[in-house]
């Protein structure tokens, strides 16, 4: 075949390449908004100055060390065969939690299936994230009790339903604004670019907030874009920004921005919060199969966490005592979802034909009762020893 | 390739391979079907030896998979792909029934539109949702289209040769649960049509037919049921469009009896078409009414209740005790 590159396209790239070469950006990129180096050191942006109090920031802290502790946790539970699977945030948790704290309780949150930050910050018990991938249930929350949306596992679905809620906020003249999350593979879906047009049509107050995590299972972005993700709001008509995604200062500093803007109803906005997945796609994946341990390696270097710590470390913003405290409630989560996961019961058999229908439906009825009463020849059976279901 | 003993994945792996071998125009496109070789590795190897010109990861999305392999289609190419899960079909659904099911028509029969859509279909892994459907009747629905669904590694590994050489789209639904049956190909063997049904196990007292992943239920039934002294005849219906009812006819015929069992949901299901037609055709054979087992109108459960939610032995055979007391 003869597909050449014109001049402002990228070259095609060899398929033998190693995953992660090339043209990736990195934080010193001036696309990117940084507010904390890699290495720990705060700068400023023009555009998104923060000034938070050094509680405040123990809290981020607080918050990205318990998520990744009740993540770890979940993969342990997992490998034990307590969860059918489980997908990992680990290396996303700035991406989550700066986000996550930038909203306010009247906005609503339309989560993929890996937001286990962004619950937290919603105030959403970790251990009924759970119920879903342990198999239990098909999703385990009341999304109106925290305004946090069932995790969505068609990929995209849920930026249309976003937009559609945030496009209802605007008719009630309310002033709360929406976030929809989803990933970089996610942006390659119809339903995703639907949102988009509905959302800038409609002046909808919706944040879609992408993150970037340079992987849909193991495809490497290349495969989904031939151009940085943020860049493509600009062609819907709204503005599209890219910020370092392990930096919980810059993910909050631009989400709070972006909810502001579509709170003055100025309408939607792309964040594409860049960074990595450092463990596997779900427990199922074995991510050695496409991608190079040295990708890896490199990102550990920019771990969300270890940045905030350098810099609370550096400024004198925690002693040891608030670390060592940190550990213990970590400890104390662990242990707490462990017990929650292992006493979580299997549903009732009958609990197949519930909520199907709000208002009843003839046909579920009959199934329902058909069902039971099979159920029911194997009590007798076991009871009895009668063969129950000859000759009915 | 000489005769082996594989599991179905790696019949249908070495079907494509053999495919693509043979015809330069074949191309598999799908999400993770290059270098990671599919989620459950059906393509495995195949980027590596065919390129990435012909082994094509695609941006995620199912309707542009669809729609650009019709487009390939129309230059000449034979697009196999691979939608991940069964619920993942439905963004690709639109592209599926008003476009590539009903090109051919529209032009006149000028146009033909040999693409496959392979989905791995059906419960039974443990999954959470959308990973465990059995939507085979929202396509059998849809005029222009044929659907299959092997049971067992030879027909995975000959059916998909005939998908891929009919010039007509093929849906073809693959029995995730049972990718790791290993089961007899013999590469020189000479299969009958793609849409005919196979009778798998003799029997003179009922007729059970089924496809996919509950041909193995039916044949653990029948087994079953012969320890009680009756003879259960095992119909793999291999295609649900067109459907086989000559073959299932003369079961019926035979036996006076038939239950159709599926993963499906019962209510508009592929039993109902089954039964109507076989009601039809074998009004004064029939010793009993013809019965299904199936899913109940309900989503499919979570993983914890599925076993419950599955048509198993005991259903199977509860509906075999049902139809023998008539
Ligand atoms: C419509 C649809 N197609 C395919 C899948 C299978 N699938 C689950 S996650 C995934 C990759 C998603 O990648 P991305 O959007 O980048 O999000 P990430 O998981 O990396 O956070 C795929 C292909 C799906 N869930 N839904």
């Amino acid at each position: 075949m003869t597909v050449e590159s014109t001049a402002a396209r990228k070259p095609r790239r060899s398929s033998k390449r190693t995953a992660g070469a090339g043209a990736r950006k990195t934080a010193a990129d001036p696309e990117l908004v940084q507010l904390l180096t890699p290495e720990g050191e705060r700068v400023e942006h023009p555009d998104y100055a923060i000034d938070l109090s050094a509680e405040e920031l123990r809290g981020l802290y607080r918050d990205m060390v318990l998520t990744r502790r009740f993540d770890a946790e979940a993969t342990a539970l997992q490998r034990q065969g307590e969860l059918g699977l489980w997908a990992s945030l680990l290396g996303q948790e700035a991406a989550q939690i700066g986000s996550g704290r930038a909203l306010r309780d009247d906005d609503y949150v339309f989560p993929t299936y890996r937001e286990h930050g962004v619950a937290w910050c919603r105030g959403v018990d970790p251990t009924n994230l759970l119920g879903m991938f342990r198999g239990v249930n098909h999703g385990g929350w009341d999304p109106n009790s925290n305004n946090f949306h069932l995790y969505t596992i068609v990929i995209g679905s849920q930026t249309l339903h976003a937009t559609g809620y945030a496009m209802g906020i605007a008719k009630d003249g309310a002033d709360s604004a929406v976030v929809a999350y989803f990933g970089d593979g996610a942006s390659s879906q119809g339903d995703v670019a639907e949102a988009f047009t509905f959302s800038a049509v409609y002046n909808a107050p919706v944040v879609f907030f992408c993150q970037n995590n340079q992987w849909a299972i193991s495809e490497p972005t290349e495969k989904q874009m031939r151009v940085p993700l943020y860049q493509r709001a600009q062609g819907f008509g709204f503005p599209g920004v890219r910020v370092d995604g392990n930096d919980v200062l810059a993910c909050l500093a631009v989400t709070k921005s972006a909810l502001e803007r579509a709170r003055r109803g100025e309408g939607p906005t792309l964040v594409e919060a860049f960074t990595y997945r450092m463990g596997a796609h779900t427990t199922s994946d074995d991510p050695t199969k496409y991608r190079a341990d040295e990708e890896r390696e490199a990102w550990e270097a920019k771990d969300p966490i270890l940045r905030l710590r350098a810099y609370l470390e550096n400024a004198g913003h925690a002693d040891a005592a608030f670390f060592e405290e940190l550990e213990s409630e970590s400890e104390t989560l662990g242990k707490r979802v462990r017990e929650a996961v292992r006493a979580m019961p299997d549903p009732e058999p009958m609990a197949i034909f519930d909520n199907i229908y709000a208002d009843g439906h003839a046909l579920v009825d009959e199934e329902r009762a058909q069902f039971a009463a099979y159920q029911a020849s194997f009590a007798t059976e076991s009871e009895g020893g009668v063969a129950a279901v000859e000759g009915n | 390739m000489t005769v082996q003993k594989l599991p179905i994945a790696k019949a249908i792996n070495e079907s494509l391979r053999k495919a693509m071998e043979t015809d330069p125009k074949v191309l598999i496109m799908g999400e993770d079907v290059g270098k990671l070789g599919g989620v459950f590795r059906v393509t495995d190897g195949l980027f590596k030896d065919f390129g990435e010109d012909r082994v094509i990861d695609t941006p995620l999305a199912e309707s542009g998979i669809v729609g650009t392999a019709i487009g390939l289609a129309l230059r000449g190419y034979r697009p196999v792909v691979e939608i991940q899960f069964d619920g993942f079909v439905f963004p690709a659904y639109d592209q599926i029934v008003t476009q590539l099911a009903k090109m051919h028509a529209r032009a006149l029969g000028k146009i033909k539109l040999p693409v496959v859509v392979r989905i791995p279909y059906g419960g039974g892994i443990g999954a959470v949702e959308h990973h465990s459907e059995s939507p085979e009747a929202l396509f059998a629905h849809v005029a222009g289209l044929k659907v299959v669904s092997p049971s067992n590694a030879s027909d995975a590994y000959w059916m998909m040769q005939q998908a891929i050489q009919s010039d007509d789209p093929v849906i073809f639904f693959e029995p995730k649960r049972r990718y790791w049956d290993k089961g007899e190909v013999d590469p020189e063997a000479i299969p009958g049509p793609l849409h005919a049904a196979r009778t798998v196990r003799a029997g003179s007292d009922l007729t059970l037919v089924a496809y996919g992943p509950m041909v193995k239920v039916c044949l653990e039934a029948a087994a079953a049921a012969q320890e009680e002294g009756k003879s259960i005849e095992v119909v793999d219906l291999r295609s649900m469009s067109p459907i086989d009812f000559d073959a299932v006819q003369a079961s019926v015929e035979r036996t006076g009896r038939l239950v159709v069992v599926h993963e499906a949901p019962v209510f508009y299901g592929a039993g109902a078409e089954i039964a109507a037609r076989i009601t039809e055709r074998c009004f004064y054979h029939l010793e009993a009414p013809v019965l299904r087992v199936g899913g109940y109108h309900a989503p499919y459960p979570p993983a914890r209740l599925e076993e419950e939610y599955l048509p198993g032995l005991d259903r199977v055979l509860d509906a075999v005790d049902r139809s023998l007391a008539y």
